[in-house]
């Protein structure tokens, strides 16, 4: 994915940070739409305080950004909605990539 | 390759792929009709699928269940909305539960398949693929951020290996 631009101590806190399915599942939700703090604790079995540290690892990895509105931090996606629509489209181009070839081997292997 | 043309529309959430075989429409059908050469390669080459229902008729279902590097289950199921055999089918592809009932809360994608003969013989498959929403383009998204982070895991471990 974004390996390549990073430095070694950037990517290892992007591993980190996505080595968690928590905190993959909120990258995943603020792609799609900005999301509290709160309203994001409010998704998973954990505490506020929880979801508030899970969100900081992201943010320090450059996944997430924070925003400020009133009185709540809007998190977001640093991916843009464009870029996510792409990045799923290339990753359903890949899974037919896949499928086209091994079509072709099962009709190679039995005409 | 047999792939001549892949379109993504970014408007539409719509990924098109167009390839050719040089096999015959009535044997590409068959790739499709048969569930022991659909689960032949309707799985990522790491995670093989089993067809359990196979019924491709309109208002029919076909199920199947794809296993993981690590042993990890994903189901998944077709509901047939238009068959034209040898030439056509849609279908509405989804999530199943390890059961392999359709799990509502799971994102789906629409999928049209479309078989023509070339001049001069063989077939040219053009499958066209929507997302129905949002959603089942960040499930998508999710799942291609995990498979970079499993590949760029194991490179680090032969980086690690060659180290020591």
């Amino acid at each position: 994915m974004v390996v390549d631009q990073l430095s070694p101590s950037e990517t290892d806190r992007v591993f980190h940070a996505l080595a968690d399915a928590t905190r993959r599942d909120i990258v995943r939700k603020v792609l799609v739409e900005e999301c509290s703090v709160s309203a994001l604790a409010r998704h998973y079995p954990m505490s506020f305080t929880a979801v508030h540290k899970h969100v900081a690892v992201l943010e320090s990895a450059g996944l997430v950004t924070k925003v400020r509105q009133g009185r709540e931090s809007l998190v977001r996606g640093d991916i843009d909605r464009v870029r996510a629509v792409h990045r799923a489209l290339d990753a359903l181009e890949q899974l037919w990539r896949d499928r086209v070839a091994q079509m072709e081997q099962v009709l190679a292997e039995d005409p | 390759m047999p792939i001549v043309r892949v379109d993504k529309d970014l408007e539409a959430h719509t990924m098109t792929i167009v390839a050719e075989y040089d096999a015959t429409v009535e044997r590409v059908w068959q790739l499709y009709a048969d569930p022991r050469q659909l689960e032949r390669f309707w799985g990522p080459p790491t995670w093989p699928a089993v067809v359990i229902d196979h019924e491709l008729t309109p208002g029919g279902r076909v199920t199947y269940v794809m296993t993981g590097p690590e042993g990890e289950k994903s189901a998944g199921y077709w509901d047939v909305l238009e068959v034209d055999a040898p030439r056509r089918f849609v279908v509405v592809d989804g999530f199943a539960d390890d059961d392999g009932r359709p799990n509502p809360e799971m994102p789906t994608t629409h999928m049209e398949v479309e078989l023509t003969e070339r001049a001069g013989g063989g077939t040219t498959m053009t499958v066209r693929s929507t997302f129905t929403s949002t959603e089942t383009m960040a499930r998508m998204l999710e799942m291609g951020v995990e498979e970079g982070v499993r590949q760029a895991m194991g490179q680090i471990d032969a980086v690690l290996a060659g180290a020591s």
